[in-house]
């Protein structure tokens, strides 16, 4: 049958969507629209090797850009959609010509969350999500320049490693007590923090950003208590926010993102979405989510791909994510909350060590730095919601595989 | 030209034409083998694993020990076991025979 699939987002759920729908033998039309200039690409080496310069822009690509015609994937770079119209199965594309659709999938990620500040327009401000931020930032990246980083999460703390190691003054401004509060324990924030500042980097925490000084260039960032910090290049780090605006003026349920259910499909029985954009049930972890990493992006487009030709997989794994900072490998599994016990398994001084965290007697999510070890052990126990001794998991002689 | 012969997931067995100076997990992803790579290639995952032949396994070099503790974690781990982003495809293995190991 001559179906088309429109994938709206070229961005890794995109990409993984269009390479499973060929995998799986599907020979009908597919329109891929991206409204960047590349083609779909992995985004965390933006923050890491492509920053550095270790690697090229060509090692971030999911597939070499001639995939896309060979595999009649029509891939629409710089194109951006104005509206979708389900009721006769069509978008509307800004340069005013219309595309339809048999099936569609909305994989449009997220975007970054501005702060708005005064003097944001100066220029050597940058937020980072793309690979124009990153070649952008990396032209100021100099030995010595002074870099100011705001947001101390993955982000920030990623930049500020590239940018130590490069020579540069780094200054990392916090808004909450901690780095990376969102996601570890205080203890892993406080590891974090002291490798950080060994490494020559400066961290402000409890410190809000309330304006950017320049004269053309940026030259000074403000803060709340009415320090000044000098600034050659400022990178901004906080936060995504999921771009299902489209999708909401079209109709469909939006709530914390597109919302999906098992098997990605929308309240339109025509309509999927994958990745950072939707709102998902995961039955292993019994409630609703939206999550921000490439495993999501990754499994959840295989399950929408499956979907929409017609085979159905529940899509339910436990989340895991990622962030190299200087040598150290950080690896998380699961999701952990302020109020689970937090269990150290080895010693941190020795930089090969894991956090893990227990609730209710059940093992929810471990955090494993330079320790894949534990990072692949804890894998089937968090998944199986598996109850654990403290006792056992602080004991680095028991392997968490015999757990 | 140098090819790689691949068994896939389903015991399909297919040649394709290998691009030198990549690893060998881009060469199956740039031709739609079903392996994840979630990782992009930074031996964090363990899921580009494949089974190098046994004849082949000498000529693909040693695996670190970071490679190594990933692997071992995996139940289907056999001696042929390898991640595929940690194998540079070079023209010394030209004729490559590999298997696409199960998704654990």
């Amino acid at each position: 049958m001559d179906q088309t699939f429109v994938i709206v987002g070229a961005g890794h759920a995109g990409g993984q969507a269009a390479s499973t729908l060929r995998m799986k033998g599907f020979e009908g039309k597919i329109i891929m629209l991206g409204d960047e200039a590349y083609v779909p690409y992995e985004r965390p080496p933006l923050s890491k090797g492509l920053l550095s310069g270790d690697i090229d822009i060509e090692r971030v690509y999911l597939r070499k850009p001639d995939w896309y015609a060979k595999k009649n994937v029509d891939l629409r770079v710089n194109t951006l959609v104005d509206t979708i119209d389900k009721d006769n199965k069509s978008l509307a594309l800004a340069d005013g010509s219309t595309v339809t659709y048999d099936k569609l999938l909305i994989a449009t990620g997220t975007r970054v969350r501005k702060l708005n500040l005064p003097g944001e327009e100066l220029e050597g401000i940058f937020y980072l999500r793309a690979i124009a931020d990153t070649l952008a930032i990396q032209k100021r990246l100099k030995p010595d320049a002074k870099v100011v980083i705001v947001g101390g999460g993955y982000i920030g703390l990623e930049v500020a490693a590239v940018s130590a190691k490069m020579g540069c003054d780094v200054t990392v401004l916090e808004g909450l007590d901690r780095v990376m509060n969102r996601v570890v324990a205080a203890e892993v924030s406080a590891f974090y923090h002291d490798v950080h500042t060994s490494a020559g980097v400066k961290i402000m925490t409890g410190v809000g950003v309330t304006a950017y000084e320049g004269d053309g260039d940026v030259t000074h960032v403000v803060t709340a208590d009415g320090a000044r910090y000098e600034a050659d290049l400022v990178v901004v780090g906080v936060g995504v926010i999921p771009n299902c605006e489209i999708a909401e003026a079209a109709g469909l349920t939006v709530d914390n993102g597109l919302v999906v259910d098992k098997f990605a499909q929308t309240s339109d029985p025509d309509i999927y979405a994958a990745g950072d954009v939707t709102n998902h049930p995961n039955a292993l972890l019994g409630r609703r989510l939206r999550l921000e990493s490439v495993q999501n992006a990754v499994d959840q487009a295989k399950t929408a791909a499956n979907a929409m030709l017609g085979t159905l997989g529940e899509y339910a794994e436990i989340p895991w994510f990622w962030s190299d900072q200087y040598d150290l490998k950080l690896q998380i599994v699961g999701l952990s909350e302020p109020d689970d016990d937090v269990v150290i398994r080895g010693d941190p001084a020795s930089r090969k060590f894991s956090v893990g965290y227990v609730r209710d007697g059940q093992f929810v999510a471990i955090n494993t730095i330079n320790n894949v070890k534990d990072f692949m052990g804890s894998k089937k126990l968090i998944a199986a919601g598996r109850k654990i001794d403290p006792a056992l998991l602080a004991d680095v002689d028991t392997p968490l595989k015999e757990m | 030209m140098a090819k790689i012969i691949i068994t896939n997931r389903d015991g399909e067995k297919s040649e394709i034409k290998g691009e030198i100076g990549i690893s060998l997990m881009e060469n199956l992803r740039d031709n739609d083998y079903e392996l994840e790579a979630i990782c992009g290639g930074q031996c964090s995952c363990a899921t580009c694993h494949v089974y190098i032949s046994d004849n082949w396994i000498a000529r693909t070099g040693e695996r670190s020990d970071e490679e190594n503790e990933l692997l071992e974690e995996l139940e289907c781990m056999k001696e042929g076991s390898r991640l595929s982003c940690q194998v540079p495809f070079t023209a010394e293995l030209d004729g490559l025979e590999i298997t696409v190991a199960e998704d654990e």
